[in-house]
């Protein structure tokens, strides 16, 4: 294993395969994963905030993305992303602060509870920003 | 299960990571209070058109706020993808090449943004 086209001996992380798949282990991956999105979002955020200073067309175009349906769904799934990558680090602050919180039973339905958060929250703030 | 306690000491396996750690975390926290702040705000900006978030960029406070965001944003995010760099790509020369390319991806980012709201602040303010 060490050694055959890798310089550096030292372990891998796991990855996905290894994993028997329940709450907490879902929790953590998932909080990578939305990482990883929201690192590709910055970059669409930012080029919003571009446009806007580059002028009138650059934006206009930038708006036509964004209303258009894949435009939308995108920007429905970096809100979850947000809010889920959010909960699950104020998580990992009181894990390491309080440091409570590692209970299984508990921790899973933390674990629970982000998703549900993740998804309950963006459907509410795409709802209440339609109405005004 | 015994480590060689000199190769170790003060180290860590990596030699390093502390300060990682604590600037990941610093600037979680700051992120904690930025980030609903600019959720709110952007769908603000976004509903109010061209003019609207012109001028909505435009506020001091707004402005500051903004770069802010950016700032603790891309050095959290600089700080995570190095993580997932280190953990998953085991080729050394890759991972160098990819390590390197989040810096620059990230800086290059990051002026970009806070430029583009300097120039809103200063002329559409003005």
């Amino acid at each position: 294993m060490a050694g055959q086209g890798r310089a550096d001996p030292r372990p891998l992380s796991p990855h996905l395969q290894i994993w028997k798949w329940h709450w907490t282990m879902a929790g953590s991956i998932f909080h990578r994963v939305s990482g990883v999105g929201l690192y590709g979002g910055a970059f669409l955020i930012g080029a919003w905030l571009i446009a806007l200073a580059t002028g009138p067309e650059a934006y206009a175009l930038i708006e036509m993305i964004a209303f258009s349906l894949p435009g939308q769904i995108l920007l429905f799934l970096w809100s979850m992303a947000v809010l889920y990558h959010l909960a699950n680090g104020l998580r990992h602050l009181i894990w390491d602060g309080p440091m409570v919180g590692f209970n299984p039973g508990v921790a899973s339905l933390w674990s629970m509870f982000n998703f549900a958060f993740a998804i309950i929250g963006a459907a509410a703030i795409w709802s209440l920003a339609s109405f005004y | 299960m015994s480590t060689s306690a000199k190769s170790v000491r003060g180290l860590g396996s990596a030699g390093t990571g502390t300060q990682h750690h604590i600037r990941q975390r610093v600037t979680a926290l700051a992120l904690l209070f930025l980030v609903p702040w600019f959720i709110y705000s952007i769908i603000h900006a976004c509903k109010a058109g061209y003019e609207g978030a012109l001028i909505w960029v435009a506020q001091p406070i707004n402005a500051i706020l903004l770069i802010l965001t950016v700032s603790a944003a891309l050095y959290h995010m600089r700080l995570g993808m190095q993580v997932v760099i280190e953990d998953y790509i085991a080729k050394s020369g890759t991972r160098q090449a990819l390590l390197i390319l989040n810096t620059f991806a990230v800086i290059a980012l990051a002026t970009a943004t806070i430029l583009s709201v300097l120039k809103i602040w200063f002329t559409a303010g003005a």
